[in-house]
């Protein structure tokens, strides 16, 4: 054995009690982020109510098989690191290593496509308040379908780069043999924060890019 | 001559052991430090906008001055005094002690919050030196998106920051208390006051994500031009009021439900009595965090929801006077053939029943739509959440400070003087806003600066109340002050309460207990049934 069990933190008295605190801590934050992006998929659906016509205009013009493929990307990262953290539970510290660099060069592919996206809209002219060049008459109701857009998927893209600096941290400590069958708590939440960041695209992809697109 | 035993006050002396330190009792001192001066803060500018209505004229200040006055009063009042004072300061002192812990479940985390806190008070008091923001503490669009002309967009940024040193704080707590109880301590076996921090850390975790988004989008608007809140492009300005109320009403009882807390614990270590109806008195903290989500439109009643929806918040805003009174009761109950000691921490207990009763009763007036409409941004409304907010929130504050000062500094204050402030703190404040539930059904809109003669003896009463009750809120620092320093000591228990915050020195030693209690008996186990 390279590593031994290490002492718990200072509240606890040991580190059966600390994983759960680590958990429970975890989970309610996840619930925080949840109401977080609450707020939007609200929004989301009252202007939809408001506006369904500007709205389905608007879905025309976010790119399908782009998006197809970020949530294939994100899907797979999702399961590669829900992988690690069984490779971790059956003792092969490397092999959780290797997948969670994975996941985060995952992380940086979905970057990169949704930064692709971003640009092409920026040529397009649909950026409210940078750059929108749309007209006719569902155009200003348009351009609330482009805001909710455009923070939802910024607020997601922020929680998806916190999320791959997280995954290298993980991975670092998980090449240095940090985490043991019995201990992992923090693999356990940095992977449970991923899964939700995978969760709230389940919702963007349909509301932002299927619907509407009969 | 008795010496000192170590103690998480004497563990380090530099600034920088302060900074940088872990333990929870000693982030409670750096928050109340920081509170106090935010209070004192909110407090000025609450001077001032007395000052300018002692008269019907507009003589101290432009119209505009006096809303950037009572706006910046109520930013740094809501976010920065009546939310995080009593769970930063006494839960994060009493928490873990109550329960037998060493400390918050995340310690570091405690520290960054504070950070947080301080950092969202840099924002909002820079916007103040910067000239202000003129849209009132609700920031409501379009009028904060499009038309003011002032620095919105940074007072928005220190109100999100701050909300994020909330949430932690929620989130620290519900672990550490789902983690950390001592052998024995079980769910029903927890202080009152535990509970009220369990209630109003769901609150905080569940409401306060939705205004940072909120208040995000808002900024946004603001800064692009485009949004979902601008009517002129489509956008729902209502959707704004319902978001924010979303937070804003559960925040109220951000507000209350500590307090509740806190007073329990006075009124039994007072009476030397159980409390009646515990279990009741812990479904219905539970009861008001959770129906307090569901009551937000009440301030909507004319803003242009339908009237159906009108209705149905109506009565939900009936229904949570419900555990409210239950509270109340138990309290009456408890008190009823009791032993009472009437000390300071006492006198602000009864304080904040009765406050809180009038403050409770007055709600009801408001949440009936039809009287509302008469009532709506009148200064009946503006008596009615003072009496909340300052009667319930400040009264069980300082009542709580009192009671739990020995522990915290090892020191007795001077009897006398914290009576005669806690009196003439009740007495100042039914003078001030006494005559607002006057001149608000009299019909006095709130957040004029000038106002029609007649309503001129009404404001005289309330400005010279607001003098008392300045002096009521300086005699404390005073006198608790000079207890640090020649107070006699306290000893583990000067009241002879129970629990078992009580069980260690005062000061407490820097893990809290030389062995981790274990707990064989509910709580207030006094003699007396």
């Amino acid at each position: 054995m390279s590593a031994t069990m290490p002492e718990p933190a200072q509240p606890f008295d040991d580190l059966a009690q600390q994983h759960e605190a680590a958990q429970l801590g975890m989970w309610a934050f996840l619930a925080t982020e949840i109401l977080f992006f609450g707020v939007l998929f609200t929004g989301y659906t009252v202007m939809r109510v408001l506006w369904p016509d500007a709205f389905v205009a608007g879905s025309r013009h976010t790119d399908l098989p782009l998006g197809a493929i970020e949530t294939g990307v994100l899907l797979t990262s999702s399961f590669t690191a829900a992988w690690a953290l069984q490779a971790v539970k059956r003792s092969r510290p490397r092999e959780a290593g290797w997948l969670l660099l994975f996941t985060a060069t995952m992380g940086v592919a979905f970057l990169g496509i949704h930064g692709a996206e971003y640009r092409h809209d920026d040529l397009a002219g649909v950026i409210p308040g940078i750059r929108y060049d749309e007209v006719g008459d569902d155009a200003p109701h348009e351009a609330l379908f482009f805001v909710l857009y455009y923070v939802t998927t910024g607020f997601h893209a922020l929680h998806v780069l916190i999320g791959v600096g997280l995954l290298c941290v993980l991975a670092r400590l998980a090449f240095r043999g940090d985490f043991l069958p019995g201990n992992h708590a923090p693999l356990e939440v940095g992977t449970l924060y991923w899964h939700l960041v995978d969760i709230v695209w389940i919702f963007v992809f349909p509301l932002y890019y299927q619907v509407g697109r009969a | 001559m008795h010496r000192a035993e170590p103690s998480y006050l004497t563990e380090g002396s530099t600034l920088a052991s302060w900074l940088t330190t872990h333990d929870h009792k000693r982030i409670a001192i750096l928050y109340a430090v920081a509170i106090t001066f935010f209070f004192f803060l909110g407090g000025i500018a609450a001077a001032l906008i007395r000052l300018e209505l002692a008269t019907p004229h507009g003589d101290l200040m432009s119209a505009d001055t006096y809303n950037k006055t009572f706006t910046f009063h109520g930013v740094v009042m809501v976010w920065f005094f009546l939310i995080p004072s009593i769970p930063n300061t006494l839960g994060n002192f009493l928490l873990p002690l109550m329960i037998g812990a060493r400390d918050v479940a995340f310690p570091r985390l405690n520290l960054f919050s504070w950070y947080l806190y301080l950092l969202g008070g840099l924002f909002t008091v820079t916007c103040l030196l910067l000239g202000g923001v003129d849209t009132g503490w609700t920031f409501y669009t379009p009028f904060s998106t499009l038309f003011s002309n002032t620095h919105v967009v940074l007072a928005v940024v220190g109100v999100f920051i701050v909300g994020f040193s909330s949430i932690l704080t929620g989130l620290n707590f519900i672990v550490t208390i789902h983690t950390l109880r001592t052998k024995g301590m079980t769910w029903f076996r927890l202080p009152l006051f535990v509970w009220s921090m369990y209630g109003v850390s769901l609150v905080m975790m569940l409401a306060t994500p939705v205004l940072a988004m909120t208040l995000s989008l808002l900024a946004i608007e603001r800064l692009t031009g485009v949004g979902i809140f601008d009517p002129s492009l489509g956008g729902d300005p209502l959707l704004f009021q319902h978001f924010f109320w979303f937070y804003s009403h559960p925040a109220v009882y951000i507000m209350v439900l500590p307090s509740m807390g806190v007073v329990s614990e006075l009124i039994t270590a007072s009476v030397r009595r159980k409390i009646f109806g515990y279990r009741f008195m812990v479904y219905s903290i539970i009861g008001i965090a959770v129906v307090g989500f569901l009551v937000w439109g009440h301030h909507m009643f004319v803003a242009g929801q339908s009237m159906y929806a009108s209705i149905v918040f109506s009565i939900l805003s009936f229904i949570i006077a419900v555990p409210s009174a239950i509270k109340v009761f138990n309290w009456t109950a408890t008190l009823y053939k009791g032993d009472i000691t009437f000390g300071a921490p006492m006198i602000y207990a009864l304080g904040f029943v009765g406050l809180f009763m009038l403050g409770g009763l007055t709600g009801l007036f408001l949440a009936a739509t039809a009287l509302d409409v008469n009532l709506t941004d009148t200064y009946f409304v503006v008596a009615h959440f003072h009496y909340i907010m300052v009667g319930g929130a400040v009264m069980a504050y300082l009542g709580g400070i009192h009671f739990w000062w020995p522990k915290i500094t090892g020191r007795l204050y001077s009897e006398g003087w914290a009576r005669f402030a806690a009196i003439l703190m009740f007495l100042g404040f039914n003078l001030t806003f006494f005559p607002q539930f006057l001149a608000g059904a009299e019909g006095m809109p709130r957040r004029y600066y000038r106002y029609p003669d007649e309503y001129a003896l009404l404001n005289v009463l309330s400005s010279a109340g607001a003098v008392l009750l300045a002096a009521s809120y300086l005699l404390p620092v005073g006198y608790l002050l000079w207890s640090l320093r020649f107070g006699e000591r306290a000893g583990p228990d000067p009241w002879g309460a129970k629990g078992l915050e009580w069980e260690t020195a005062s000061p407490p030693p820097p893990h809290n207990f030389e062995r981790p209690p274990v707990v064989t008996d509910g709580p207030y186990a006094y003699v007396h049934p």
